[in-house]
C-alpha cells in the first residue's frame, strides 16, 4: 500500500478506537478544555470581520478554481520555482516521496535533518523512511516534539499534542529529551514556560547543527514560485532559514495563482486555526538567494491520492482544505473520540472525508471513517473555504455501502461494498418495500402494537448497544394513521 | 387555507401524539389539514446510511403523495431538511446517471412546498402567538438540522415566548448535537451515548421540567438517555406544546 503511510497499517476501525477513547476520562477531558477553549476564541475573532461571508465564498473560489485547472497552475508553479533556482520533483505516492528525499539528503551527506512540522510528510511517513536509510529527522514544532519524544502519534492537525496535559508534558520531556540530544534540565515542573525554555534550548542547539531543513508548506503561488509556511512559534522560520539546503514536501492542492490570492487566506486561517488576527510568523520564500538562506532548495509535489480524489465531482471539495482545523475544534465526535480513533494524521471532520479518498476505501479504518459523524453540520458552519463535510459523508457511505465507480491510481475501476454491510443492505431493501407499499407499513404498526406489551426492554445484536444507555420508546396503542383512519376515516 | 400533513413514519409509527396535536393546533388556527395516505416516509435513514438508490422510490412517493397540495407542513426538522437539501441531489445524481430528469423534476416539485411546522407558522401563517397554554419551565434544544441545514433561527424560540404560562430556560451548549444521528446511534453507540450524556446533563442543570425540539427522532435519544437515567425531565416536542390550551391542556 504505498499511499498510506506504515504507522497508521492495522489500525481498528474508527467505532472500536473510539470506544477507548470514551473511556479515558484524561483524554476526554483534556479534548474537552481544550476543543471548548479554542473554538469560544474562534467564534470572537471570526464575528469581529463582518466581511467573514465574503472572505468564506472567495476562499472556496479561489480553491475551487485553482483545483479545475491544477494541472496549468502546477505547471506555471513549476517553472517559476525553476527560474528561482529551485529543483521541482513529482511524487505520484508516499513510496516516490520518501525516495526522492532520501536520495536528496544522502546526496548532501547529512544523517540528520530538521523539520518544520508537515502534515503532508506524515501522511507519507517520511521520518520513519528516513529512519530506515540511517537518517533522524528531528521536529522542531513543539507539539511535534512533544508526539516525537513521546514515541506517539499526533492527534490534531494545529496542536498534534493535544491529547496531553501539561504534567504529560513535563514527563515526557524529563525522561526522553535526552535520548535525542540536550536533556532537559534536572527539576523541570509543569509550568508553560519552563516546558517552553526546556524546549527552546533543546531545540537550539539542533537548529545551529542543522545543513538541511525540511518543511512542507500552507500555500505555494504559482506566479511568482512562492512558498509560505504560517506558524506561531518562530521554529519553522529557523528551519526554513539556516540550513544549507531547504527540502520542502507539498500535496499539490496547495497551490494558488497569485500573490493576491494570498490576501483571502492569511485572514481566514489565522482566524479559523488559533482565533488569531495574524499568524505571529508568516515565512515566504522563493527559490533560493545569493548569501541568504538555504544555498539549494528543492521542491517535491505530491499526489499521493489527490487527483485520484479530483476526479470526484463530490469529493474533491475537501481538497479546498487549508488544515486550519477549525472543523475539529468543534467537532462533538472528534471531541468524544479524540484523534488517534482516526488513524491518519487528518483526524476529525475534514480526515473522515480526506483519508478515505486519499487512501481509497479499502480498509477498515477507511471503511469507517465515513460513519464517524453524526452529520450534524457543526464543521461545514465554520469551515473558511466551505466545504460541505456532510455531504462529502454522505457520498462516501455511499461508496462503502454500494461500491461504485472511482478512479484508483488514474484509472477509472468499479469496485466492490465494503464488507459487513449485508445484513444493512437486506433491511434496507426490505425497508424500500415496505415503505413504499403504505398498506404493509400499516400492517406492520399493527402488528407492533398489538404486541406492544411483548417488547423486550433490552436488544439483541447491534440494538444492544441503544438499550445499554438508552430506554427504548414504547410503541403506541394506535399509530397515526390508523388514529387518523378511525377519526376522520374517508376524508383524505 | 388547505395543507397536507407529512407525519414522518417515526411520528407514524411511535409518536402518533405529536401528528394529533399538531392537526388540532392547525385547524385551531383555522388551516384545513389533509392526511393523504400514500405517504410513508422521506427516506433519510437510507439516504444517510449510504444507500440513496433506496431513496428513490421514497422520492417519487412524496411527489405523488403531495401532488395535489400547495403546502406540506411536518413536525420533524431533520425530515423537512431531507426533503429541501438532499431531494434535488437525488434527482440530480440520478439524472447524471443517465435515468432522465424525471426524479429531479419530482425534486424540484417537492421542495418548495415543504415546510418544517415552525417555519410553517412563522413564516406562512404570520404567527407566533398560536393562543397555547404550557404553564411548565421548558428547555428548548435546537436540533442540528433544524438550526443549520433549514436555518429555522429564533422562529421556535418566538413561538414559545409566546406560551401562556411557559417559562422558557436557557440550555447551556444547546447548539451542540445531541448524539443520535440516526444510524449513528448505532454504529458508533459508545460516543453516541457520550454525546447524549452530556447533553442531558445540560438539560437538567437548567432545572426545566421539560425539554422540547422540533424533532422526535432526536427526542427519542435525549428522552431514552433521561429515562435510563430516572430523571424527572420530560421529553415534549413543540408542537405538542404549542396545541396545548386551558382547555385542552397537555396531559
Ligand atoms: S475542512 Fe475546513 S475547517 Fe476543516 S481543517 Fe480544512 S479548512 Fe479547516
Amino acid at each position: 500500500m504505498s499511499g498510506t503511510s506504515d504507522t497508521y497499517l492495522g489500525m481498528p476501525a474508527f467505532p472500536a478506537a473510539a470506544r477507548d477513547a470514551v473511556r479515558n476520562e484524561t483524554l476526554r477531558e483534556n479534548l474537552r478544555h481544550a476543543t471548548h477553549t479554542i473554538r469560544d476564541k474562534r467564534a470572537k475573532a471570526v464575528a469581529e470581520l463582518d466581511d467573514w461571508a465574503l472572505l468564506r465564498a472567495a476562499g472556496r473560489d479561489v480553491k475551487e478554481r485553482t483545483l479545475r485547472h491544477l494541472d496549468h497552475y502546477l505547471l506555471q508553479l513549476e517553472e517559476s520555482v525553476t527560474a528561482a533556482g529551485g529543483t521541482v520533483h513529482w511524487a505520484a505516492d508516499a513510496g516516490e516521496a520518501n525516495r526522492i528525499v532520501t536520495a536528496l539528503v544522502k546526496q548532501t551527506g547529512q544523517s540528520e535533518v530538521v523539520k518544520v512540522k508537515s502534515m503532508a510528510t506524515q501522511e507519507i511517513g517520511l521520518n520513519e523512511a528516513l529512519e530506515a536509510e540511517g537518517i533522524r529527522a528531528y521536529e522542531t514544532d513543539l507539539a511535534e516534539l512533544i508526539v516525537q519524544l513521546g514515541d506517539d502519534r499526533p492527534s490534531h492537525i494545529l496542536v498534534p499534542a493535544i491529547h496531553r496535559n501539561r504534567g504529560e508534558i513535563r514527563d515526557i520531556f524529563a525522561q526522553r529529551m535526552g535520548s535525542w540530544g540536550r536533556p532537559a534540565l534536572a527539576g523541570l515542573s509543569d509550568d508553560p514556560a519552563e516546558l517552553a525554555e526546556a524546549a527552546r534550548v533543546h531545540l537550539r542547539e539542533k537548529f545551529l547543527r542543522a545543513k538541511v531543513g525540511i518543511s512542507g508548506a500552507n500555500f505555494m503561488v504559482a506566479e511568482t514560485g512562492t512558498l509560505v509556511v504560517v506558524e506561531s512559534e518562530g521554529n519553522g522560520r529557523m528551519c526554513l532559514t539556516l540550513p544549507e539546503t531547504l527540502i520542502s514536501v507539498v500535496g499539490i492542492e496547495k497551490v494558488v495563482p497569485t500573490w493576491q490570492d494570498l490576501e483571502v487566506f492569511l485572514q481566514t486561517l489565522p482566524r479559523s486555526s488559533t482565533a488569531e488576527r495574524m499568524n505571529p510568523y508568516t515565512s515566504m520564500w522563493t527559490g533560493t538567494t545569493d548569501s541568504d538562506g538555504p544555498r539549494t532548495f528543492h521542491l517535491v509535489l505530491l499526489d499521493n491520492g489527490r487527483t485520484d480524489t479530483l476526479a470526484d465531482e463530490v469529493g474533491r471539495q475537501a481538497l479546498r482544505c487549508i488544515r486550519c482545523s477549525a472543523c475539529l475544534n468543534v467537532c462533538p465526535v472528534y471531541e468524544r473520540a479524540g484523534g488517534h480513533a482516526y488513524g491518519s494524521v487528518y483526524p476529525g471532520p475534514i480526515g473522515a472525508i480526506l483519508s478515505p479518498q486519499l487512501r481509497g476505501t479499502g480498509s477498515d479504518v477507511d471503511a469507517s471513517l465515513p460513519y464517524a459523524s453524526s452529520l450534524c453540520g457543526a464543521c461545514y458552519d465554520v469551515c473558511p473555504v466551505a466545504i460541505d463535510i456532510p455531504e462529502v459523508l454522505v457520498h462516501l457511505r455511499e461508496r462503502v455501502v454500494e461500491g461504485g465507480e472511482v478512479t484508483r491510481n488514474g484509472e477509472r475501476v468499479t469496485i466492490k461494498p465494503a464488507k459487513g454491510h449485508t445484513a444493512e443492505r437486506a433491511a434496507m431493501r426490505a425497508a424500500r418495500w415496505v415503505l413504499d407499499h403504505p398498506g404493509a407499513l400499516r400492517a406492520g404498526q399493527r402488528l407492533a402494537s398489538r404486541t406492544r406489551r411483548l417488547h423486550p426492554k433490552r436488544l439483541p445484536g447491534p440494538g444492544r448497544a441503544w438499550t445499554d444507555t438508552r430506554a427504548l420508546p414504547e410503541v403506541p396503542a394506535e399509530s397515526f394513521r390508523d388514529w387518523w383512519q378511525r377519526t376522520r376515516g374517508g376524508a383524505r | 387555507m388547505r395543507v397536507a400533513l407529512f407525519v414522518t413514519c417515526v411520528n407514524d409509527t411511535l409518536y402518533p401524539r405529536t401528528g394529533q396535536a399538531v392537526v388540532r393546533l392547525l385547524e385551531r388556527l383555522g388551516v384545513e389539514v389533509d392526511f393523504p395516505q400514500p405517504q410513508t416516509c422521506c427516506g433519510q435513514p437510507q439516504f444517510n446510511t449510504g444507500y440513496r438508490h433506496e431513496t428513490e422510490p421514497l422520492v417519487r412517493r412524496f411527489d405523488r403523495a403531495f401532488a395535489d397540495h400547495e403546502y406540506v407542513v411536518t413536525p420533524s426538522g431533520s425530515c423537512a431538511a431531507m426533503v429541501r437539501d438532499n431531494y434535488p441531489r437525488i434527482g440530480a445524481k440520478a439524472a447524471a446517471e443517465g435515468r432522465g430528469e424525471e426524479l429531479a423534476e419530482a425534486a424540484g416539485r417537492a421542495v418548495p412546498k415543504t415546510y418544517e411546522l415552525t417555519e410553517f407558522l412563522v413564516d406562512v401563517l404570520g404567527v407566533t402567538d398560536v393562543g397555547a397554554w404550557f404553564p411548565y419551565a421548558v428547555t428548548y434544544h435546537p436540533t442540528c438540522h433544524g438550526l443549520r441545514v433549514l436555518g429555522l433561527g429564533e422562529r421556535p424560540r418566538r413561538l414559545l415566548e409566546q406560551v401562556k404560562g411557559l417559562e422558557l430556560r436557557e440550555l447551556p451548549g444547546a447548539q451542540e448535537c445531541c448524539g443520535f444521528g440516526g444510524t449513528f446511534a448505532v454504529k458508533n453507540a459508545a460516543v453516541s451515548a457520550a454525546m447524549g450524556a452530556d447533553k442531558v446533563r445540560a438539560v437538567e442543570s437548567t432545572g426545566a421540567g421539560a425539554v422540547c425540539t422540533v424533532d422526535n427522532s432526536c427526542l427519542m435519544h435525549i428522552g431514552g438517555t433521561l429515562a435510563k437515567k430516572g430523571s424527572a425531565v420530560r421529553p415534549v416536542h413543540i408542537g405538542e406544546i404549542l396545541a396545548a390550551t386551558e382547555e385542552e391542556p397537555y396531559v
